[in-house]
């Protein structure tokens, strides 16, 4: 790069719609997924609006109970496929890893623009079922009922299908990414442990998703060919999908949340100006949580007739969860004590984090426990328990790291007041939404049913209320976004004084990253 | 492995010479063929529980297939390995006019395997063994009332394995034409070796599928 000139970026460089679409540049496949990520998001949340508005008094309120299956099972499909498991590694995995660890793009960068065409083609497969024929079994696609009902099955199953080669493939570009593209001097153990996050999660995408596609296949095979597989009046096995489904999804979960977990380790060390409190645990973790994922499936399924032995097996592996998650809690707690802490946006993302995503995992190891989750199975209890773990956890995450990183990307700064204005708001909204549903669990209210007895009307208003707090916080929130690439100031090149490697070149950063092959002689965190 | 020199072929920005291109891409397509064995895998594990549930059913079942055809495509296939891997290695001295020819017959080896396929399952449609739901316990004269399961799997695994070996097939033609267009030399056959890699995993998937299919029972 002859040219050093620092108005010179990636998004001036080239230029029209075309440039865009067929960018082999990990940066904008980013900013490609990022406004995809954003626009399922909006369609996903409106599904959710829908829900919590109907459950705003017992009886039907604005829709009907075949509706509500629908708003549902969209919703669901929508937010775990579209947007929380491409959020993180797609969008910021993509646009920081290269510069993360000191390369100029990722491994496979034409692989990575597919893997962006596969995510919106599976999406609008899975979608334009809705002009079809309406799914309505939820987003497990649960057989036999998923075998019967009638709404467009196979085609939902094949649009999942594809979005899941697209995770597929992103995760073996990263692994690839981190394995040989590391610039001189970048070790294992110097690579920011947004890396690390991203890495195990790629192990996971790589290894877990496969199971996803054969059972989702299988179970589009079932529809057209009545194959019989998951079929009981063929002599198949309908808990058989259960454990193929889990096998993939139990670790999707934590493809949602490990690199969550590695955007907050950056923002917790930025912004308490110190270096990370136990490095290599909290690497390891990742790996750790990683590893035990593909060993606890078997607690979604502690009331489906599995043998009680299998029960107590997986109660304990499930726990064994706890451990490595419960490392990096308190290694985060730790790097906070003493340091200069500064809150600004992203750090009361961040802290939002460690209290909602705490809230989150304790539930979790209740759930864990055999006796209680016999009681809980099938109630707003666990409704509540993961969305304090994927929205309170990983969608925290990407909103602090958003703005965390957003004068990076765009090489502008956002209204800070706003920015913190809509983490009150989400903060305050979430917990008065799902906080109720912990006690409406408790008392035993069933999930996914569009009607419920008079006794829980209450705190489903509340609920309801919540809901339209949050939304208001991400309708602010994009607002605070637009209105930054719309007015914002420039921002410097290192606005939070952050010691990792993309904040050393200019923002936004140039087409090819580094001026200058960088050469790392230290650890990311070196505050002091 | 082998190691490749940077002149001649232009290795992609993001690489420091094209060796490091060559083991990254290596590394990647070895990563896809861990996808592949773990959807695969999937299969295999429904067919074993399943296999386990019902022994009977999937003795009589295998007695409907002609071992004498699932052997032919066996052989096949493995001729086929055979010639993939020597096409590699005459583009790797440098003697492409041999390597098209070896990949021509890997080609063949590749078509014969899916017309013997076809004739199998004509056959098998013929005698009424449709997969499932659709296979008429009465009509065929089967002794266990789920015999359609097994013929679910059989369709289901050979299909699955059918449409890779198309896709196989279609990479191999891609590899030919860049072949013969004179892409590669011994510095530069990354795709051939990456397609190579894809084809030995195809047989390798093949060669489990024709004992469990046709033999066990």
């Amino acid at each position: 790069m002859a040219n050093h000139d620092s108005s010179v970026n990636y998004i001036n460089e080239f230029k029209g719609i075309k440039s865009w679409l067929f960018s082999l540049d990990h940066k904008r496949i980013g900013i490609l997924y990022m406004i995809t990520v954003m626009f399922f998001f909006l369609i996903g949340g409106i599904a959710a609006l829908g829900l919590r508005l109907e459950l705003f008094s017992v009886g039907p309120t604005i829709m009907t109970a075949d509706t509500y299956n629908q708003f549902m099972t969209y919703h669901g499909a929508i937010m775990v496929f579209m947007v929380i498991i491409p959020g993180i590694p797609a969008v910021l995995g993509n646009f920081f890893l290269p510069l993360h660890i000191g390369a100029k793009d990722v491994a496979f960068p034409r692989l990575n623009l597919l893997s962006w065409y596969m995510l919106i083609t599976g999406a609008f497969i899975t979608i334009a079922t809705l002009f079809v024929h309406r799914v309505d079994t939820g987003w497990t696609f649960y057989t036999p009922y998923s075998i019967r009902t009638g709404g467009a099955t196979a085609m939902a199953v094949f649009g999942v299908f594809i979005m899941g080669m697209s995770s597929v493939l992103t995760g073996l570009n990263f692994i690839a990414t981190v394995h040989k593209l590391r610039c001189e001097g970048m070790t294992m153990h110097r690579i920011p442990l947004f890396v690390w996050g991203l890495y195990s999660t790629s192990i996971l995408q790589v290894l877990a998703t496969p199971v996803l596609a054969i059972t989702l296949l299988l179970l589009a095979m079932e529809r057209i060919l009545g194959v019989g597989v998951f079929d009981p009046a063929l002599g198949g096995d309908p808990i058989l999908f259960q454990h193929f489904f889990w096998f993939y999804s139990h670790p999707a979960v934590y493809i949602m949340i490990i690199p969550a977990m590695g955007v907050i380790s950056e923002l917790i060390t930025t912004f308490s100006r110190k270096t990370i409190f136990g490095y290599t645990a909290i690497a390891y973790s990742s790996l750790g949580i990683a590893a035990v994922s593909f060993f606890v499936w078997g607690h979604h399924m502690y009331v489906s007739g599995q043998s009680e032995t299998a029960g107590i097996v997986f109660s304990f592996l499930t726990m064994l969860v706890g451990v490595p998650t419960a490392i990096k809690m308190f290694n985060w707690t730790a790097t906070l004590y003493r340091g200069s802490i500064s809150f600004q946006s992203p750090m009361l993302f961040a802290l939002g984090f460690l209290f909602l995503f705490m809230i989150g995992g304790v539930t979790g190891i209740m759930l864990a426990t055999l006796a209680i989750d016999v009681h809980f199975h099938d109630t707003y209890f666990v409704v509540s328990h993961f969305h304090y773990v994927m929205v309170g956890g990983t969608l925290m995450a990407l909103m602090g790291g958003f703005y965390y990183w957003i004068p990076k990307m765009f090489g502008k700064m956002y209204n800070e007041a706003l920015a913190r204005i809509t983490f009150v708001l989400i903060f305050i909204g979430f917990n008065v939404t799902f906080f109720p549903q912990f006690i409406l669990g408790a008392m035993g209210m069933p999930r996914r049913y569009f009607d419920y007895l008079p006794a829980y009307e209450s705190l489903n208003r509340i609920s309801t209320v919540g809901s339209w707090l949050i939304g208001a916080g991400f309708l602010i929130s994009l607002y605070v976004i637009i209105d930054c690439l719309v007015r914002g100031k420039k921002a410097p090149d290192n606005p939070w004084g952050s010691k990792t490697l993309e904040w050393t070149v200019s923002s936004p950063p140039p087409h090819h990253n580094f001026h200058h092959d960088p050469v790392v002689s230290a650890g990311p965190y070196e505050y002091r | 492995m082998s190691t490749v020199n940077s002149h001649e072929h232009h290795y992609a920005h993001h690489f420091k010479n094209a060796d490091h291109e060559f083991v990254t891409s290596k590394q990647g397509v070895w990563l896809f063929m861990v996808t592949e064995i773990l959807m695969f895998g999937g299969l295999f594990v429904a067919f074993f529980i399943y296999h386990n549930m019902y022994p009977d059913m999937f003795a009589e079942g295998a007695k409907q297939l002609d071992w004498r055809m699932g052997f032919t495509n066996t052989l096949v296939l493995i001729f086929s390995s055979f010639t993939m891997a020597l096409g590699i290695h005459f583009i790797q001295k440098g003697q492409n006019r041999k390597a098209t020819w070896c990949l021509v017959t890997t080609l063949l080896c590749a078509a014969i395997f899916m017309v013997i396929k076809y004739f199998e399952y004509v056959h098998k449609f013929h005698l009424g063994f449709f997969p499932g739901k659709y296979l008429d316990v009465a009509h065929v004269g089967a002794e266990h009332a789920n015999l359609g399961l097994y013929f679910g799997f059989y369709y289901c695994m050979t299909g699955m394995h059918g449409i890779h070996v198309l896709i196989g097939m279609a990479l191999i033609v891609w590899v030919l034409i860049r072949n013969m267009r004179g892409d590669f030399h011994p510095h530069y056959y990354t795709p051939v070796e990456g397609v190579g890699i894809f084809w030995h995993i195809v047989d390798l998937i093949w060669i489990f599928l024709f004992p469990l299919l046709y033999l066990v029972g």
